[in-house]
């Protein structure tokens, strides 16, 4: 018989009073495991969201505003960049140093979920979380040409029941009451979950995107223009300004454009203004488009110049680029790794208090004990026995809390994982384990070697002669 | 077997003053011996065993058990000694409420040497007539039963000496006798000294020698 056994058996007997000491201890470990696990995969994919390129160019401004309002959807866009500004990037200068770059629009929502103006490239060519292609679970891509087709992700197909086939019609701005209904839009593929804040976006033709603002709110008698125009990329450069007939026209109907409104926080604010100022508005007969930002993945192959390219583009003053993982790297670190570490602070000491609750448990047991202790040291146990045997009851206490508590934890993690998948679009599985988890365990051990020390040093003072006649 | 010369035992009063407990100028116990020690309450039958078994220290002289010298040795290897030679049977039984019987008769084995005799420890108990009452704990046990555990715990060891304090105080009559029968018969058994400790002359006349404290012990002799 060990004294393992012993130990146990001992906490058995108490085992109701055992119990509630490992259950607080349980809910200690099983809130820093919840904090842990959250807070590693929130870190993870966030930082992954932004994975898939290197650069953000947008208009001058915050840069955490750009990324956050690009990547995440989060915030508005803080301005305007002249797709002049995306061709440079494509067919100018910087060109050589250019791998691909997608140009984003933002500004319009549907029932609250951000509509992105981009082309087929978002989902062709660029990928998510360090390598992983987009895969449709329902549908395909929309077409270069299909001004009116979109796709949608995973969470807002869940989220507004949309389908493959159905219309939805934007709005103004980022909210749902906002603003005057779009021209419809017709799904064409539903976006399999990637855990990227994109399962929460709705993604349109950039060329439908600039239609509906030219053309202004949708009336439904009024036939849809520009549903034979083509696209203008890089790929398709022949047809690219086969819209500058439908952008006259546009034009006609918005008037002259300021078109250099940088700091308009949408391609069409929903004021008055605003379809004049519209990207797609024309001024002296050639076409003016704007984007909100470019999401910019450098030529590999020229890298020494491709590093220089922010440095050159921030010297301008047309844009800026920014790299998105450094922002959230420094977003992390700055504010949401500081909340992250007060949440593991309270957690930690959450543990604390529960192991002085074992020591006082254990130490309270005590007096009772001392007989039962008098006795194993009369039947030849030493001092330094029974004293090993209060810390192994104390040892098993916090193992056991701690083993309960990384099954409420990671149970803990499981149930929240649908709602923080679905308000966050981050993915969380109930056994996604961290490495600093495997830090619990000994730092349970010496938590209970501390916790158990007073009580076993009581245990290793018994007088036996003495406590036997009590 | 056991021997103790010159052993003086006293205690510090709470005033501070000395309170002279034990003056045992000389007592023998053969190998196999079985003696029994009556004396009045308070006379110092509980301290004279505990003396013998390690627990406290005498003051002065020599406690020799199978030539080893007890009140010299450091309190752990007195500890250990202990658990490996002398076989102790409480009046209250002080059998461990966390345990089964067999377990507390095997625990003794662990703080002998760490390992635990199952087969020995069952048969003691199939021995003392509890071999159906290997798993039930002290609490489901009758007193009788749980005196009989502890007589088997006592002997877990193969101990030297056993002693025992007035292991029939806190048991019924029907009882008293199965557990001195056993006492003796595992004693005789194994070649074990039996040094009991009783008021009872029921228990006392059955045995060939009988010690009265107040005749060894020189203080009380003194006193009177």
């Amino acid at each position: 018989m060990s004294l393992w056994k012993i130990a146990l058996r001992s906490l058995q007997y108490r085992r109701l009073a055992s119990g509630l000491t490992a259950l607080s201890i349980s809910l200690g470990v099983a809130l820093v495991v919840g904090v842990m696990v959250i807070h590693a995969v929130v870190d993870q994919s966030f930082k992954r969201s932004a994975q898939g390129y290197d650069l953000i160019v947008g208009a001058k401004g915050s840069r955490l505003e750009l990324v956050l309002s690009t990547v995440y959807y989060l915030g508005k866009p803080i301005g305007m960049v002249p797709y002049d500004y995306f061709l440079e990037l494509t067919e100018g200068r910087f060109a050589p140093e250019v791998d691909l770059a997608v140009p984003c629009c933002l500004g319009d929502n549907y029932q609250g979920y951000r509509v992105v103006g981009t082309t087929p490239d978002m989902f062709n060519e660029l990928e998510y979380r360090g390598g992983e292609k987009y895969r449709f679970r329902e549908g395909e891509n929309f077409g270069w040409g299909e001004y009116y087709d979109a796709v949608i992700g995973a969470t807002v197909a869940r989220k507004t029941g949309l389908k493959v086939g159905d219309t939805f019609q934007p709005g103004h701005g980022e909210t749902p009451e906002q603003g005057e209904k779009h021209k419809p839009f017709t799904v064409v593929g539903i976006l399999a979950p990637t855990g990227t804040p994109n399962d929460r976006a709705l993604f349109v033709n950039i060329e439908g995107f600039w239609e509906i603002h030219a053309h202004g709110h949708y009336d439904q008698e009024k036939p849809a223009e520009g549903s034979e125009a083509k696209h203008g990329t890089e790929e398709h450069g022949a047809e690219k300004h086969a819209t500058e007939e439908h952008a006259a026209e546009a034009a006609s109907e918005s008037g002259a454009a300021d078109s250099g409104d940088k700091d308009h926080s949408h391609a069409v604010a929903g004021d008055a203004n605003s379809h004049a100022a519209h990207p797609h508005a024309q001024g002296d007969g050639h076409m003016e488009r704007h984007v909100t930002a470019i999401l910019v993945r450098t030529n590999t192959k020229r890298m020494t110049r491709a590093m220089a390219l922010p440095k050159i583009i921030n010297q301008e003053a047309d844009a800026q680029a920014v790299m998105p993982a450094e922002e959230v790297t420094r977003l992390f670190e700055g504010i949401v790794g500081n909340i992250q570490k007060v949440l593991l602070v309270f957690a930690v000491l959450i543990v604390i208090v529960a192991g002085i609750g074992m020591m006082v448990s254990i130490y309270n047991s005590m007096s009772e004990r001392r007989h039962e202790i008098a006795v194993m040291r009369a039947l030849g146990a030493r001092r330094l026995t029974v004293m090993s045997i209060i810390l192994l009851e104390s040892i098993l206490l916090s193992l056991g809390g701690g083993a309960l508590g990384l099954l409420l934890g990671h149970g803990l993690v499981g149930l929240l994982a649908p709602s923080i998948m679905e308000n966050t679009g981050v993915v969380v599985h109930a056994l996604q384990f961290q490495p600093i988890e495997l830090v619990l365990i000994p730092g349970l051990i010496a938590m209970a070697s501390v916790v158990g020390y007073l009580p076993a040093l009581i245990a290793y003072r018994t007088e036996v002669a003495d406590s036997l006649s009590e | 077997m056991l021997e103790l010369r010159q052993v003086t035992k006293s205690f510090t009063l709470p005033d501070g003053s000395p309170l002279d407990v034990l003056d045992i100028e000389h007592f023998d116990a053969k190998a196999g011996e079985q003696v029994v020690i009556v004396g009045q309450s308070g006379c110092g039958k509980t301290t004279l065993l505990h003396v013998i078994a390690g627990i406290c220290r005498p003051d002065a002289g020599r406690v020799l058990i199978d030539g080893w010298d007890i009140p010299v040795l450091s309190e752990a290897d007195r500890d250990q000694f202990r658990a490996a030679k002398i076989g102790y049977v409480f009046q209250t039984f002080n059998l461990l409420p966390a345990f089964s019987a067999l377990e507390n008769v095997m625990i003794g084995m662990t703080f002998a040497d760490g390992r635990a005799d199952r087969d020995r420890a069952k048969m003691l108990l199939e021995r003392v007539g509890l071999s159906h009452r290997l798993t039930h704990k002290p609490s489901q046990l009758s007193v009788g039963e749980q005196q009989r555990v502890a007589v088997a715990r006592a002997m877990a060891n193969r101990p030297k000496v056993l002693l025992a304090d007035e292991p029939t105080a806190n048991i019924d009559t029907g009882n008293q006798q199965q557990v001195i029968d056993m006492l003796r018969g595992a004693c005789e058994v194994e070649n074990v000294v039996l040094l009991l400790v009783t008021h009872s002359p029921e228990v006392a006349r059955q045995f060939d020698r009988v010690e009265r404290l107040e005749e060894i012990n020189r203080v009380l002799v003194k006193r009177s």
